[in-house]
């Protein structure tokens, strides 16, 4: 029995987006995908390796081209996003938290850990260098 | 796993008939595990950052590097894969273009995780 008028998961125009909470959940989604894609990269990184020195060569130029490494700090600063703020909603899932001045601290201290963890594994990538 | 749903819904046996329970609790019990292995795959990366060929290959070679790898490439990749597939199931209301979609990203999933397995191996064994 198919009822098309089903009541249906709220879409992306219902949300007013400077609202730090409902901008928060949607960059989770995003990051979720992105990450998701960008997981190509890893896979990508290690067939250069097996591949050998010229593959390997070919991907860190690419990787360390202005670019390239644009696309990597997003991708790090997504994946800290994502696990800061999974964490965030596996606190939820136990039915903790629910009160709006939680919801709020819980997002600007999801914000700030991330940056800070993206900042400490580019520090680390660099700093390995020299 | 039925402790999560309701008296209800336990008594009367019932369901959607689809997997969204099992997709559910999969996806919190991988977003877990993740939690560790993300984190060492952030640094473990960033300390190979522009490394010589034989030093990123010794990394990825040790056992205990290899073992970690793949564990996160099969964990990534299948949250990374139930994942999209609810964000499809949430914004693709064709039931077709719904059902090739999400074929579509598991098999996608599927096949670039064994290919990041088989050259973790490939470097492990070193070939």
């Amino acid at each position: 029995m198919r009822n098309p008028n089903r009541p249906l998961s709220p879409h992306l125009t219902v949300y007013r987006m400077h609202q730090l909470t409902s901008l928060l959940s949607v960059v989770h989604r995003g990051t979720g995908v992105f990450i998701t894609i960008a997981a190509l990269l890893l896979v990508g990184w290690l067939m250069a390796m097996a591949a050998g020195a010229e593959a390997y060569a070919t991907f860190n130029a690419i990787a360390g081209h202005w670019f390239g490494q644009l696309v990597l700090l997003g991708v790090t600063f997504s994946v800290a996003y994502h696990l800061c703020n999974g964490i965030r909603h596996l606190v939820w899932d136990t039915g903790r938290g629910f009160e709006l001045s939680a919801v709020y601290r819980g997002g600007y201290i999801v914000v700030a850990v991330s940056i800070l963890l993206t900042i400490l594994v580019w520090v680390v990538a660099y700093a390995g260098r020299f | 796993m039925r402790a999560f749903e309701t008296p209800l819904s336990r008594a009367k046996g019932l369901g959607s008939a689809k997997n969204g329970f099992h997709h559910w609790w999969q996806q919190r019990i991988t977003a877990v595990v993740l939690v560790p292995l993300m984190l060492w795959l952030g640094f473990g990366i960033a300390l190979q950052a522009g490394a010589d060929l034989e030093s990123a290959r010794a990394w990825v070679a040790h056992p205990v590097n290899a073992t970690l790898l793949v564990t996160s490439i099969i964990i990534l990749f299948y949250h990374g894969a139930i994942g999209v597939q609810v964000v499809i199931e949430d914004y693709v209301h064709t039931e077709g273009l719904k059902a090739a979609g999400i074929l579509l990203v598991h098999f996608a999933c599927f096949l670039v995780a064994v290919a990041g397995i088989l050259a973790v191996i490939r470097i492990a064994l070193g070939s």
